[in-house]
């Protein structure tokens, strides 16, 4: 039987996203440990990416327990292996597979969380840019503040959950020993940056929500904040410009006016 | 920056900010996973800028699939290109091995029967990752757990074939070699001796496990003796190459990894001065 390469590898994804060694075994070197052979490869690939998956949902994986992460990350690697080799950019369409799972319908949080999670990796690998700072929007002439159009850095990310995402993150880190009681019933919105190659998670209000909702949907400065007032009166422009300024929730596009 | 004759050590992502200070240990050359700095931006690449400025480096690939049917990924070799132009690696490698298919990464070194079809395919990969490169790429024997029913040549064989086809470079793996041995019924000393001594531009040593009555290239311990007695005899025979100590797993202090290093230093200084014999 001539041995086609391409067929071979099929059959041998087949047998290590798989149970058995299937079709796999016809091809190979009689053996009495054939299955403990192709074993030692779907060992590899399984661990080894289920360890990716791992590495990038600290946090989901403490809520669940090591056992229950490591089956529900096991079972969408086999239904969703890696496209590329390039493994930063793996797992994240996990949040998706946990929302149908029967652990996300059990825990409705736990997606949410997940989605913060991604969005955290995300940030981390990000593209370096500049980060706008006070000191070049407050060069712009005042008349055209209205106008300008800041740009999200490529960092920078928005997750919004009907949960208390950050608050449950923030009380699932290694260093909090004994997790306290949370209202489950607060929703929050994450803003998520990255400054001096620290990547930070801060919940915001609603209507800084809707100010960089409109910002990143392509709205000026003057459109963005008349959205955050009709979402919350007391929306404080200032205020919130200055906290972003300071986690670097911009970029600084040198090369393009602000206007 | 060239790579010295010397041993270096593997660079994993819980050294890189030890290796990226200005007090960083003293090393000869590090080699990175190539496929772990992929990335847009961020720490990891800044941290990566760094070592280059303080060390000579070495990319070595994991994710290339030399041995693909379908060809090698585009898109992959020029995200590879753009890290080699940021880090101007003195040694490119990757593996004689596959682990694509059919738009799955299968993140493993998967094996590959050896026959006249398949070195024309894996010949053409090698060929076209050099072409997109300009330059040589040094290929790794795999270490083997299987064996496949219809092959024509051993694996000495065909790596010399794939060497005089493409011109590419061999990293020789030690441990693979005395894994893929013990695993599949071979020689590994008679493997070593097959090989075109001069296209050897790089040797790999670590360390492996026992499970289920076969040897597992973990990569998580101290070389074995047997690897040690295997690469004294090579170097003495073939003379000094670049030798990297790699440890994956459980990685341990640095200082224990340049204590691995040293060890085989003090095996390439023994041989020190002796000109390689021909092969």
């Amino acid at each position: 039987m001539p041995l086609e390469l391409r067929d071979m590898q099929s059959r041998f994804r087949a047998a290590v996203l798989g149970s058995g060694d299937g079709a796999l075994g016809a091809l190979l070197r009689a053996d009495e440990n054939i299955a403990a052979r192709v074993a030692v490869h779907r060992h590899t690939v399984r661990r080894s990416l289920v360890e990716v998956l791992a590495a990038a949902y600290p946090v989901s994986r403490r809520i669940v327990g090591e056992a229950i992460f490591a089956q529900l990350a096991d079972r969408f690697v086999v239904a969703a292996p890696p496209s590329v080799p390039q493994l930063s950019a793996y797992g994240g369409a996990f949040a998706a597979f946990i929302a149908h799972a029967d652990i996300g319908q059990r825990l409705p949080y736990l997606a949410d969380v997940a989605r913060l999670e991604w969005a955290r990796a995300e940030a981390y690998f990000a593209a370096d840019a500049p980060a706008l700072d006070f000191a070049r929007l407050a060069a712009l002439p005042p008349e055209d503040i209205e106008t300008t159009r800041l740009h999200l850095h490529p960092a920078s990310r928005l997750v919004a959950s009907a949960f208390p995402i950050q608050r449950i993150w923030q009380v699932n880190q290694p260093e909090v020993a004994a997790v306290p009681e949370i209202d489950l019933g607060v929703a929050e919105t994450v803003i998520i940056t990255r400054k001096d190659h620290h990547v930070a998670t801060r919940a915001i209000a609603a209507g800084d929500r809707a100010f960089l909702t409109a910002i990143a949907n392509g709205g000026t400065l003057g459109e963005a904040a008349d959205s955050a007032v009709r979402i919350d009166a007391a929306f404080d422009l200032r205020h919130a410009l200055r906290d972003h300024f300071i986690a670097g929730t911009f970029r600084d596009d040198a090369q393009q006016s602000l206007t | 920056m060239e790579i010295p004759q010397a041993a270096g050590i593997g660079l994993r992502t819980a050294h890189l900010a030890a290796f990226a200070a200005e007090d960083s240990p003293t090393a000869p050359w590090l080699e990175i996973h190539s496929e772990t700095f992929l990335c847009d931006g961020g720490p990891r690449l800044a941290m990566l800028d760094a070592v280059v400025a303080q060390y000579p480096l070495s990319c070595h690939g994991v994710g290339l699939s030399l041995g693909s049917a379908d060809g090698l990924d585009p898109a992959h070799l020029a995200r590879l290109k753009k890290l080699f132009a940021r880090v101007q690696p003195g040694l490119i490698s990757e593996h004689l091995a596959w682990s694509s298919t059919g738009g799955a990464y299968l993140n493993d070194l998967l094996p590959l029967p050896y026959t006249e079809r398949v070195l024309d395919i894996v010949a053409a990969n090698v060929a076209a990752a050099q072409d997109s490169f300009g330059r040589r790429i040094l290929v790794e024997n795999p270490s083997a757990y299987i064996a496949f029913a219809d092959e024509t040549m051993g694996e000495a064989k065909f790596l010399t074939r794939l060497v005089e086809r493409t011109g590419c470079g061999i990293l020789l793996d030690i441990n693979n070699v005395y894994v893929s041995a013990a695993n599949t019924g071979g020689d590994a000393a008679a493997y070593l001796r097959a090989l075109p001594t001069m296209a050897i531009s790089e040797i790999h040593l670590a360390g492996h496990s026992v499970a289920n009555g076969m040897l597992i290239d973990t990569h998580d311990a101290r070389v074995s003796y047997a690897v040690w007695a295997l690469y004294a005899d090579t170097i003495a025979r073939i003379g000094a190459r670049p030798t990297l100590i790699e440890w994956d797993r459980d990685v341990p202090e640095i200082s224990v990894l340049l204590g691995e290093a040293h060890a085989a230093q003090i095996i390439l200084d023994q041989r020190a001065g002796g000109r390689p014999h021909a092969a």
